[in-house]
C-alpha cells in the first residue's frame, strides 16, 4: 500500500500537469472552436520525476565514492591517492581550466584524435555491417560462409593481436581505425541481420504478389523493418567505438596519441593520479554524449510508427 | 495440394469465379482455405490439378492488414501501384480516390499505429483497389475484428463490390458473413478438404443491412452449418 507522504507527492506532480492541459482545453474552447478531439499534447521539458532518481543514485555514488577514498591513505605519498577524492580531480585534474601544459587544456587537446578514430570508426562499422549484413540475407550460403567468421571478430582477444596488426596496419590513426571497427562492427552485423530476417511473412507475400525485385524488396522492405534493430545495434556499437579507440592508445604508440595515451602515461605516478581520473571522466562523458547522440537521432527515425517510439 | 511435409491440404476442389460473382468458402479450421487462395494467387504451387486466373490482375487481402508501419495511410494505399511500377502522379491520384471510396479521408497522413483495426482494415483494402483488380481473393480479411465493425465492413465491401463489379473469392469461417456476403457459399470438408455443399444465395444486390434477420437467411445460415457439423464428424 501507499504510504499518505508518497501519495501527495505523485498527487502534486499530476495536478500541476491537468491544470496545464485544462487551461489548454479553456483555450481551445473560448477560440469558437476545437480544432481536433485529441488531448493537448503533454508538455515536454524537463519534469521533476524525470531528473529526482538519477540525481539520487549519483549523491549515492559520490558518497561512496568519497567513503571509499577515505580509507585509503598513502602514508608515503602524504596522500589519498588509489581512488582521490572527488575535488581533488577537479581541484589537481581538470585545473586549471585554461593553460597548455596543465589542467583541461590538454585533455581537451588528447580527446580530439580519440573523437576522430572514435567517429570514423563508428561509420565504418556502420557501412561494412549493414553491407555484410545485406549480403548474409541474401543468401543462405554467404550467411554459412561469413557469420562464424564474424563471431571471431568479436570474441578474438585483441590484445593478444596487437604486434600482427601493427605489422599489417602500423602504429597510427589506420590500426587504431582497425581497433575500433573489430570492437563495434559485431553489434552492427548480427543486428541488422536479425532485424532484415525477422521482417514479417505475410508482408513479404504481399511484395510477391506485386512481383517486386530482390532489390525493391531490400529496399521497401527488409531494410526499412531492420531499422529499429539496427539502430539498437549502433547504439551498442557507438560505446564499443569510444573504448576501442581508447584501448588503442594503449598499445599503439605513434601518430596522434588520444585520450588512452594521456590516462595510461598518468597511471603510475601517484601525483599524477588526479589527472588520470580527469582523463577517465572526460572519455566517459564522450562515450555517454556519443550515446546520447545516437539515441536521439534512433528516436527520431523510428518514433513515428515504431513502439519504441515516443507516446503521443 | 500436397505439401513437401506430406501433409494433405486440399483434395477435390473445383469451382468457377466469374466476374460479378462473389464466392464464399467456408470450413472448418485447418481444412485447407487459405491454402486454396495461395494456390489460387500462385504463392504456392499447386502439385495437381489445375488453376486458371488472371494472375496480372489480382487483389489479396490478407488476414492482417499487412500494412507497412513506416509508410503513412497514404503511401500504403499507393504500395501496390508503387512495386507495379505506375507513375507517381497516377497512383497518388487513384490513391486517392481509394481512400474516399472505404472512408478514410482525412486520415492519409497518419501512421497504421495511430488507426484502428477496422481502420487499418479498409486501408489493406483501398490498397488493393488502387489496381482496379479483376480477380479480389480474401482470406478471412475480417477475423480478428468485433462483430459491429465486421457487419460495417461487410456491408462497405459490399458497396465496393457493386461499384468495381470484380470476381470475388472470400474466405471465412462465419457463416453469417459468408451468407451475407455472396452469390455462392461453397462448403468444404475436414482436411484433406473436399467440397460438400454448394448453395446459391437468393438475395439481389444491393442487399440490405437487415436481410440478415430474415427467416430464409437464417434458414441457409442453419444448412450451412449443419454440413459444417457433418463435415466434422
Amino acid at each position: 500500500m501507499k504510504t499518505p507522504a508518497e501519495l501527495s507527492v505523485l498527487g502534486d506532480v499530476e495536478i500541476g500537469m491537468r491544470s496545464e492541459a485544462d487551461a489548454k482545453l479553456v483555450e481551445d474552447f473560448q477560440g469558437g472552436e476545437r480544432l481536433t478531439d485529441t488531448p493537448p499534447p503533454k508538455k515536454r521539458g524537463i519534469r521533476l520525476v524525470m531528473i529526482v532518481p538519477p540525481m539520487l543514485t549519483f549523491a549515492a555514488f559520490i558518497g561512496a565514492w568519497y567513503l571509499y577514498s577515505a580509507t585509503k591513505y598513502d602514508i608515503a605519498a602524504q596522500r589519498r591517492n588509489t581512488l582521490p577524492y572527488p575535488h581533488e580531480i577537479i581541484r589537481e585534474g581538470f585545473m586549471p581550466w585554461w593553460d597548455d601544459t596543465n589542467g583541461f587544456k590538454p585533455i581537451l587537446e588528447y580527446m580530439w584524435p580519440t573523437f576522430k578514430v572514435t567517429v570514423v570508426g563508428l561509420a565504418v562499422s556502420i557501412v561494412l555491417g549493414i553491407s555484410f549484413a545485406v549480403l548474409m540475407n541474401f543468401s543462405k550460403h554467404l550467411e554459412r560462409a561469413f557469420f562464424p567468421y564474424a563471431v571471431i571478430l568479436q570474441t578474438v582477444p585483441i590484445l593478444a593481436i596487437t604486434p600482427l596488426l601493427t605489422q599489417l596496419f602500423g602504429e597510427q590513426f589506420g590500426v587504431r581505425l582497425v581497433v575500433t571497427v573489430l570492437i563495434a562492427i559485431f553489434p552492427i552485423i548480427t543486428n541488422t541481420l536479425f532485424g532484415l530476417q525477422s521482417t514479417d511473412r505475410l508482408h513479404h507475400d504481399l511484395f510477391t504478389l506485386n512481383h517486386a525485385s530482390r532489390w525493391t524488396r531490400l529496399r521497401k522492405l527488409e531494410l526499412p523493418s531492420a531499422l529499429p534493430a539496427l539502430m539498437a545495434g549502433i547504439r551498442i556499437a557507438a560505446g564499443g567505438a569510444v573504448i576501442g579507440s581508447i584501448v588503442a592508445d594503449f598499445f599503439f604508440t605513434q601518430g596522434d596519441k588520444g585520450i588512452g595515451y594521456y590516462i595510461r602515461t598518468r597511471q603510475q605516478r601517484a601525483a599524477e593520479r588526479p589527472e588520470m581520473f580527469a582523463g577517465t571522466i572526460m572519455a566517459t562523458l564522450f562515450g555517454i554524449v556519443m550515446f546520447l547522440i545516437v539515441g536521439w537521432i534512433t528516436n527520431r527515425a523510428v518514433r513515428n510508427w515504431h513502439e519504441s517510439g515516443r507516446r503521443r | 495440394m500436397v505439401f513437401p511435409d506430406g501433409t494433405h491440404a486440399v483434395d477435390d476442389v473445383s469451382f468457377d469465379v466469374h466476374p460479378g460473382e462473389f464466392v464464399t468458402v467456408v470450413g472448418p479450421s485447418g481444412c485447407g482455405k487459405s491454402t486454396l487462395l495461395r494456390i489460387a494467387s500462385g504463392l504456392e504451387e499447386n502439385t495437381g490439378g489445375s488453376v486458371t486466373i488472371d494472375k496480372s490482375s489480382i487483389g489479396y487481402v490478407f488476414q492482417d492488414a499487412t500494412l507497412l508501419p513506416w509508410r503513412t495511410v497514404q503511401k500504403n494505399v499507393e504500395l501496390n501501384a508503387e512495386l507495379q511500377g505506375m507513375d507517381k502522379a497516377t497512383r497518388r491520384q487513384k490513391a486517392m480516390e481509394a481512400i474516399e471510396l472505404v472512408n478514410l479521408v482525412g486520415h492519409e497522413g497518419k501512421y497504421p499505429k495511430q488507426l484502428s483495426g477496422g481502420m487499418k482494415m479498409r486501408c489493406s483494402l483501398a490498397r488493393s483497389l488502387v489496381l482496379n483488380p479483376k480477380v479480389f481473393l480474401f482470406d478471412e480479411p475480417f477475423g480478428a475484428l468485433d462483430e459491429i465493425t465486421r457487419e460495417r465492413l461487410n456491408d462497405e465491401l459490399l458497396r465496393l463490390f457493386l461499384h468495381e463489379r470484380f470476381a470475388g473469392l472470400f474466405i471465412t469461417h462465419s457463416i453469417q458473413e459468408a451468407v451475407f456476403l455472396s452469390t455462392r457459399v461453397v462448403v468444404m470438408s475436414a482436411r484433406p478438404g473436399r467440397i460438400i455443399a454448394d448453395y446459391r444465395v437468393p438475395y439481389d444486390f444491393p442487399r440490405q443491412h437487415d436481410i440478415r434477420y430474415e427467416p430464409e437467411f437464417a434458414e441457409l445460415c442453419g444448412k450451412i452449418s449443419n454440413d459444417l457439423k457433418d463435415a466434422h464428424s
